[in-house]
């Protein structure tokens, strides 16, 4: 009877749990990165902590509904019992003691996490600007003089340092194995460090709801080895288009389920650009440049052009 | 001579638009025809649209949110159709332009137009009876808040069949909000809809406070206000203190849309992150706005149907107050992503966890109310145990989500959607039902029906874990929220639990219609004749049901925070002799008009109709000012009137004594 009891529970347990296991499968609790496994760990840190207060809480709710129905003569009644010291220090004193302890982990974590905060490592980074587009991304290597289209790559062990901007409306930059998301908001970058310890092709997405195409505004993201990203630049050096602002113009003209492509050539200050002149149009309107509204623009985002992959001063999305 | 508006406005080719709209159509003339045929216009009329009494406004925002409830939840379970069959690769049957417009018009229909007018219709309704007033401060101002509250849920609704709704998510960021974004007519229905429903809302919100703070009956010191009365007044200190902002946010974004200035735009110097920033300094404080009331209802009900006081009193009003102030400091966190420093991110992040703090004693105060009590299980406490359970869970994750490193991975996922749901519907939602349930004797001096009550809720409390649970698992899994369809085959089986889900809460509603018809079908077995059905604790229950339009024959003095148990303690009777003549405001139709011209006023400007917005815009002024010549000293009740309907009334209540104890 009791080995039946035990199996049934265990049955029942794995019932309850298989889903859950099964959301580990491909997204933010299978992370291949760093700072995703620092997440991980701490949503699960963070969730184990709650439940010691939730867990009671739920029962003692249950229990107490039961012992005290109105039914049960036996349980005991004090109508006019509305406070006892004792028990009110107590209901103060666990939720505290639980935020305190969970303060102290957030305080440690968000520095930690900062998405701006470089990844240490003996390789140098790679450094990419992704530009969000209706409804695509553009992912612009600027010390290797390419860029491609909702496909970007590379090398596992190496971080890899994001600029990101929207050269449209907001979005959010999001590789959920690898860890952080964070805005693509045009006139602005912002920044983010991630790093792939395993081979693999993860999905990426915009987070950020930007309208129609919006769903399928997906790109892979691949990790692997040191040469076969060599290679993977190699073909897009020699598949590519030259990308100067004319192209530009045209790729950013709103498309749904653009195809993967690549550009060879791009011109070095096209991110600086594209954060100069978000407005659609913004770069071909020559007369734009002399107009005060212009002017103000370049002046307010003027400082970043000049500081490629500056530490955290340059985040300007804190203008 | 009709600005942007052609005939093409009319969305003849979607079918499921033009069913939608036929629906509202017949349901509207069915109305119109059930009035004529028993000729019920002049009451209509002269006893509840023009009406002053604050219990016919109350109920009237419950009906208005019961049929947003309805309209909200039908874009619900097409959107969870919609993915359920759009996940494998395919398209479904809802294509972006118009899904975009279903999930936007979801949230802003949910919050502004069922959440709100549910949570100012039981306050509007109970909180006056509460503290042994005739009415509220300004009785007009409160039915011209109701009218100006459905004209712009009626904007929204007009948005259906004429044009087009907002497709940006029902906070409108900019600068897909904008109008090189969204140049069609969505955004300007949702700008003007939510400025002129605002508006109801503040002024709503400036007539409670006074009314708490003004019209208390003597003996009842703040510290003797019922609990509701207490969470009642702090949510309508952030309903004034946060509602100014949202109407600047919008009234920025339309000078962004209408005049051409760059506070949002890309270009020319403007920067969204201020909206968001402005938004959600008014929208952290709406969330405590909705569930600080409902809140006050579960302390009534579960002190009532533990037949015991409730526990912590004091401990429950300090919360209360923390909550209210807090709520102003924790906004940043719906953006850690935008790209703050740490500290900042941080800062807001601890802020957000110390509100769980007060909501933890909350929780633990309603544990220890039960605890030693005598637990009656009818329908108003099963909701409140349902709400228990499944808020704690909502209250786990949302602090889960107030951890910057964790929120990284988790913001705009599906896991935020099942948060705010887990919250909003194991919260806001199941408190108003609960409340709903509660004081409908108080209201309409019907009981409603247990049976259908117990299936409602059983369907609601299973659906809801059904429909939510799978989308925190969607949330780990990667799924992002607003998406129209997907090819991940792991999240298909989710999304299929998920519209089961939905489906099942589709049943609870139901129950809840039937429940509401049978219960008035069988009036004469369920009638409360008392007016204290459940063993009242409050002044509300000091009456009979339905009150007199008068409230109270006599103005009660208060001893102790149970006024009404305090009263049934000390034996003390209701006055049968010596009344005398009560002062009463008299019915106006103003707010009618006003609302009618706040409707006009609207839709011209969402069509640019601008010899129209001038009529809307006159209309609006000059009634007011008409209004405002005529002398409104009310009229007398005389005191026979009243000792005769006293006399009827304490008959009833001692018919139902006796059967009651027969």
């Amino acid at each position: 009877m009791k080995h039946r009891l035990a199996s049934a529970a265990r049955a029942s347990l794995s019932l309850v749990l298989l889903p859950w296991l099964a959301g580990c499968q491909e997204g933010v609790l299978d992370p291949k990165g760093p700072i995703g496994m620092a997440e991980r760990s701490l949503i699960l840190t963070a969730t184990w902590l709650m439940l010691l207060v939730v867990v009671p809480v739920i029962l003692m709710t249950l229990a107490f509904a039961w012992r005290y129905r109105a039914s049960n003569r036996r349980a005991r009644y004090e109508p006019n019992w509305d406070h006892s010291g004792k028990i009110e220090a107590v209901v103060w004193a666990i939720p505290c003691c639980i935020i305190a302890v969970l303060a102290v982990i957030t305080w440690k974590s968000t520095h930690e996490l900062d998405p701006y905060k470089r990844i240490e490592a003996d390789v140098p980074p790679i450094n990419v600007d992704v530009v969000a587009l209706d409804w695509k991304w553009l992912f612009i290597y600027p010390d290797l003089g390419i860029a491609s289209v909702n496909e970007m790559a590379m090398p596992v062990n190496t971080p890899v340092h994001f600029r990101i901007t929207s050269g449209t409306v907001m979005n959010a930059f999001f590789i959920p194995q690898l860890g952080s998301q964070i805005y693509a908001m045009a006139g602005m970058a912002t920044q983010l460090s991630l790093l792939a310890h395993e081979a693999g092709t993860y999905r990426g997405m915009s987070a950020n709801y930007s309208g129609a195409g919006f769903s399928d505004m997906k790109f892979n993201a691949i990790a692997s080895d040191r040469a076969a990203f060599d290679a993977w630049v190699e073909k897009v050096r020699a598949q590519g288009a030259p990308l100067d602002v004319p192209e530009y113009e045209q790729l950013s003209r709103p498309t749904e389920r653009a195809p993967v492509s690549y550009y060879s050539q791009v011109r070095p200050d096209l991110f600086s650009a594209i954060l100069r002149h978000s407005a659609p149009g913004g770069m071909m309107d020559q007369h734009m440049a002399a107009s005060p509204a212009a002017r103000q623009t370049a002046m307010r985002t003027g400082r970043e052009s000049g500081a490629p992959h500056a530490g955290h001063g340059a985040a300007t999305a804190k203008e | 001579m009709l600005g942007k508006l052609t005939l093409s406005a009319i969305p003849y080719h979607e079918p499921i638009v033009m069913g939608a709209v036929g629906m509202m159509a017949l349901g509207a003339l069915a109305v119109v025809a059930l009035l004529t045929y028993f000729s019920r216009w002049r009451w209509l009329w002269s006893e509840w649209l023009t009406s002053v009494d604050h219990k016919n406004i109350g109920i009237m925002y419950i009906i208005l949110a019961a049929l947003m409830l309805l309209r909200g939840f039908a874009d619900a379970i097409m959107m969870r159709t919609q993915l359920a069959l759009a996940s494998g690769g395919g398209a479904g049957y809802l294509p972006p332009e118009h899904y975009d417009q279903i999930f936007t018009a979801h949230g802003v229909i949910m919050i502004f137009f069922m959440a709100m007018p549910f949570i100012i219709g039981l306050m509007n309704l109970v909180v006056p009876l509460q503290i042994g007033a005739r009415d509220v401060a300004f009785p007009f101002l409160n039915n011209l808040s109701f009218w100006l509250t459905a004209s712009g849920a009626i904007l929204v609704n007009i948005s259906l069949g004429v044009g087009e709704f907002a497709r940006t998510g029902w906070l409108a960021y900019p600068p897909l909000s904008g109008l090189a974004y969204s140049p069609g007519v969505g955004v300007d229905y949702y700008i003007w809809s939510l400025q002129i429903s605002g508006l109801g809302t503040l002024l709503a919100g400036v007539n409670m406070i006074v009314t708490i703070l003004q019209m208390r009956a003597p003996g009842m010191t703040l510290f003797r206000m019922p609990i509701f009365t207490w969470t009642a007044l702090c949510s309508n200190i952030l309903i004034v203190a946060a509602f100014p902002v949202l109407t600047v946010a919008l009234a920025l974004l339309g000078l962004d849309r209408y005049v051409g200035t760059h506070f949002f735009t890309n270009d020319a110097g403007g920067n969204a992150m201020m909206y968001i920033n402005l938004i959600w300094i008014w929208g952290h404080p709406e969330v405590y706005i909705l569930v600080l009331p409902v809140f006050g209802v579960f302390s009534e009900i579960v002190s009532t149907f533990s037949t015991k006081r409730l526990f912590g009193y004091h401990a429950m009003v300090w919360a209360t107050v923390c909550i209210t102030i807090l709520s102003f400091i924790v906004w940043l966190h719906h953006f850690f992503t935008m790209g703050s420093g740490a500290n900042v991110n941080a800062f807001f992040g601890i802020t957000t966890m110390i509100i769980s703090v007060p909501t933890g004693v909350k929780v633990f105060n309603w544990l220890f109310t039960m605890y030693r009590g005598r637990v009656r299980m009818e329908t108003p406490i099963l909701w409140t145990i349902g709400f228990i359970v499944t808020f704690v869970i909502g209250g786990m994750t949302g602090v889960l989500l107030a951890v910057p490193g964790a929120d990284f991975v988790l913001h705009n996922s599906l896991f935020l959607i099942a948060h705010f749901h887990n919250v909003i519907i194991g919260g806001v939602l199941w408190g108003c039902f609960a409340g709903f349930t509660y004081w409908f004797p108080k209201a309409t001096g019907i009981k409603l029906d247990e049976r259908l009550g117990r299936y409602a809720f059983w369907c609601w409390f299973v659906g809801f874990y059904l429909a939510f649970m799978p989308l925190y698992v969607l949330g780990f899994m990667g799924m992002t929220r607003r998406l129209n369809h997907s090819d991940n085959p792991l999240w298909q089986p989710y999304l299929y639990v998920a519209a089961i889900g939905a489906l099942v809460i589709l049943c609870g509603i139901v129950f809840q219609v039937l429940q509401v018809l049978v219960s008035i079908r069988d009036r004469e077995k369920n009638r409360d004749l008392t007016g204290d059905p459940w063993g009242g604790r409050t002044l509300e229950w000091a009456m009979a049901s339905p009150p007199p339009f008068y409230n109270f024959s006599e103005t009660p003095r208060v001893t102790d925070i149970d006024a009404y148990w305090d009263m049934k303690a000390k034996g003390l009777k209701p006055r049968t002799e010596g009344f005398a003549p009560i002062h009463m405001p008299s019915n106006t139709p103003t707010g009618v008009v006003v609302g009618g011209f706040s409707i006009v006023l609207g839709f011209a400007l969402v069509w640019h109709i601008w010899w129209m917005v001038g009529l809307g815009l006159a209309g609006m002024v000059l009634s007011a000012i008409i209004h405002s010549w005529f002398d409104h000293h009310g009229y007398e009740v005389p005191a026979d009137v009243v000792a005769r309907t006293e006399a009827e009334n304490a008959r009833r209540a001692a018919a139902g004594t006796a059967m009651q104890e027969a």
